[in-house]
């Protein structure tokens, strides 16, 4: 295998783009990126994108956007893993790149998710549950996540205020992020007494619904040296499954498939966790990214609403994770959050991250997530 | 100088509380409350529709005025819940206040601005003299579809102007009209409730509009907030009209006087026409009035008021607005207001 580098990134402002389509936000985050690594021929295009199908009604997403972005008839492909699309796109262009199959490849993610009402938006989302045992019993990701969360309260004591502050930390950091959805603060109290979505988890427990699109080029590390640019290479890079239905995992308050994809990334990578200096995470709901960061043993099991608690994982604390904002503040447009915390790790490796910088940030580490754990992928980038 | 010769409002006197409606879908009242600043929300008694609340609140408006109906050469009301789909309120507006038959009548749509639209084309044929005196109603008895977020706005009322050339409590010194194709809010034919873009309708539609508008007649008339001693908007809730104010560098003590929705509701055609009624009823002679109204679809008309010496006189010739919302009230529950709102029926 070759070793890949990451020499672009490309990210536009989040939100509720009503004036842009689809096509329009994909092709701006991947001109940046293609301008930011200073190429312009591409060998390959992958794009992570989970339902433009329900949400704009449109398929046959690779060719069309390979097209608005003026790269036909390059080979194009769409990956879709519910809300880790994005993630897999990039693992999907890291094979690519590794295997010697192409040189330079495109990774894009995106979706756009307001064109289409609340309801038809949870609709769309609910189909990366399981729709036999899950979705048509009336379940969605709120409801589940709120079984994980009392799941997790149960067994180890985590508190709704623990679940409370990893909204007031991610949104501390999304208030230095320019790109960000919602880039303001929030109090415990004001998590506290926001709307009840499903109890216990309220609405600023929750990511919102989000238009965006992240983009990233991948390389030969060699090539990119060569290129003189500033080389962040992925070097490690897990994927694993696991069963969609919640009621069929061993234990609700545990992610195993993060758990997996996490040590594998590591052993890839030849680090141990602790050798990681910043982390962006799927945080789609507070009590998610607590069990995440159980599951990469960033803390012990049990130990994720304490840890948030005590600042192990706030900006300054000895694991910084979500320094972007996550997809709480940021925003979470599902089929881009993979590549967006692609975005963010190479920006604060190269030092780029303004405000939120992490000092001497030299290894970072992305975990993308589908449904409730059904999927999960995690890629290490090491800057030089 | 064409104006408001006289102003009229009407408002039923049924209530029923933002707890009471949530209390039945299991939703949270204090965020209702504290989201979108209501309260409580009229609601018209069975017998009442869009064609009686505006023959009341012309009747109030001819009371103020005090012309012969039969000099009103023109007479439009505006709203989303007329009675017929086809056949006019206008006319049966018109044969009640005996201003027919030499009299031009329309009924007018355009979501929540079918009100001021009328109030726009009536100005226009008096300021054009093509008839000496025209009335112009913004009502509606609108509904929001059953646990829907608009449940708990939809109200009903009705406000009328009476326009011309003479006898003038406030002169219309400046319009302005700001419309583009921005699809928020619907309702098709054969459809009972109308449909909404949720959170679409704030930004790209009433705030972009509303202060589209605000900017644009300021901006015509070379006049900027501190000049007004009064200002309204339209108001879908009561947190909307604040925040375009606030954003436009309004005060509330501006605001205050013509924001009625806390415990009126959403009176679409009727809601900005009814804080200017409610604002007349305690302006004094010289003040600047802007009214700046917004309909989903969309669009706002603006106007700028100064009124006159007469206000003095005609105030107390016809019910306060402020009055006709606190006074008399009588608290309905879910039941009664389901029966009302004809949301059940009894089996024939």
């Amino acid at each position: 295998m070759r070793d890949v580098a990451v020499i672009g990134i490309g990210m536009t402002k989040w939100g509720e783009l009503w004036k842009k389509s689809l096509r329009t936000i994909f092709v701006e985050s991947a001109l940046l990126a293609l301008d930011d690594a200073g190429v312009d021929k591409i060998d390959s295009m992958v794009v992570g994108c989970m339902s433009s199908g329900l949400f704009v009604g449109q398929e046959h997403l690779a060719s069309l956007l390979s097209d608005y972005l003026g790269k036909n008839p390059v080979p194009a492909a769409r990956v879709e893993s519910a809300c880790s699309s994005g993630g897999l796109a990039l693992r999907q262009g890291f094979i690519e790149v590794a295997s010697g199959m192409s040189d330079v490849v495109l990774v894009g993610g995106v979706e756009k998710m307001t064109d289409v009402t609340g309801c038809e938006a949870t609709f769309a989302l609910g189909t990366a549950a399981d729709q036999e045992y899950e979705g048509f019993h009336g379940l969605t990701f709120p409801g589940l996540y709120a079984m994980m969360a009392v799941a997790h309260m149960h067994k180890y004591g985590t508190t709704r205020e623990q679940l409370a502050l990893v909204a007031v930390k991610n949104h501390d950091n999304g208030s230095k992020n320019p790109l960000a959805q919602y880039p303001f603060k929030v109090t415990v109290e004001g998590v506290l007494q926001s709307v009840l979505v499903a109890d216990p988890l309220r609405i600023l427990d929750c990511s919102p619904i989000t238009d965006g699109a992240a983009a990233v080029v991948l390389c030969p590390a060699d090539m990119a040296k060569k290129m003189k640019k500033p080389v962040i290479r992925i070097t490690g890079c897990g994927q694993a499954t696991d069963t969609i239905a919640l009621s069929s995992r061993k234990d609700l308050a545990w992610i195993e498939s993060t758990h997996i994809a996490g040590q594998k990334a590591l052993a890839m990578s030849g680090r141990k966790i602790g050798d990681i200096d910043l982390f962006e995470v799927h945080d789609c709901f507070t009590i998610a990214e607590i069990m995440i960061t159980e599951a990469l043993g960033i803390v012990e099991k049990g130990r994720g609403g304490k840890a948030v608690e005590e600042g192990l994982t706030s900006l300054k604390g000895k694991f910084p994770v979500n320094p972007s904002g996550g997809l709480k503040a940021k925003g979470h447009p599902v089929g881009a959050t993979g590549v967006a915390q692609a975005v963010e790790v190479v920006k604060q490796l190269r030092g780029e991250a303004a405000e939120r910088q992490i000092k001497g940030a030299k290894r970072g580490l992305t975990q993308n997530m589908g449904g409730t754990g059904g999927s999960s992928v995690v890629h290490v980038f090491e800057a030089e | 100088m064409a104006g408001i010769v006289g102003y009229g409002a009407y408002i039923p006197r049924n209530r029923i509380k933002v707890e009471e409606i949530a209390k039945v879908w299991g939703a949270d009242a204090p965020s209702y409350k504290k989201g979108l600043m209501l309260e409580e929300k009229s609601v018209p008694s069975p017998d009442q529709d869009t064609i009686t609340m505006s023959v009341e609140a012309s009747k109030n408006a001819l009371r103020r005025a005090g012309i012969d109906p039969r000099e009103i050469g023109a007479v439009y009301v505006g709203s989303e819940s007329h009675p017929y789909a086809v056949k006019p309120s206008g006319t049966v507006l018109a044969e009640a206040l005996n201003a027919t038959p030499e009299v031009h009548t329309a009924d007018l749509e355009f979501a929540c601005k079918a009100g001021t639209e009328g109030m726009f084309i009536a100005l226009s044929l008096v300021q054009a003299a093509a008839v000496k005196y025209g009335l112009a109603v913004g009502a509606d008895t609108s509904q929001g579809a059953p646990g829907d977020a608009l449940e708990y706005s939809a109200a009903a009322g009705a406000a009328a102007f009476i326009f011309g050339r003479d006898k003038l409590v406030a002169e219309t010194l400046h319009t302005y009209s700001y419309t583009t194709d921005t699809p928020d809010f619907w309702r098709r034919e054969y459809q009972y409730y109308p449909q909404h873009g949720g959170r679409f309708t704030g930004d790209p539609a009433y705030f972009s509009h509303i202060l589209g508008a605000a900017r644009g007649i300021m901006a015509k008339a070379g006049m900027k907030p501190a000049d007004f001693q009064y200002v309204i908007f339209h108001q879908p809730n009561g947190k909307f009209p604040l925040r375009a104010g606030e954003i436009l560098g309004f005060s509330r003590n501006q605001i205050d006087p013509g924001w009625l929705v806390p415990k009126l509701g959403n009176t679409y055609s009727g809601s900005s026409p009814l804080g200017l009624t409610s604002t007349l009823d305690i302006a004094k002679p010289g003040d600047m009035i802007l009214l700046v109204s917004y309909g989903s679809g969309a669009g706002s008309d603006g106007f700028i008021f100064r009124v006159t010496e007469r206000i003095d006189e005609v105030r107390n010739l016809a019910p306060l607005t402020r009055d006709m919302l606190d006074r008399n009230k009588n608290y309905i529950d879910y039941g009664v207001y389901a029966k009302y709102r004809r949301k059940i029926r009894k089996a024939e």
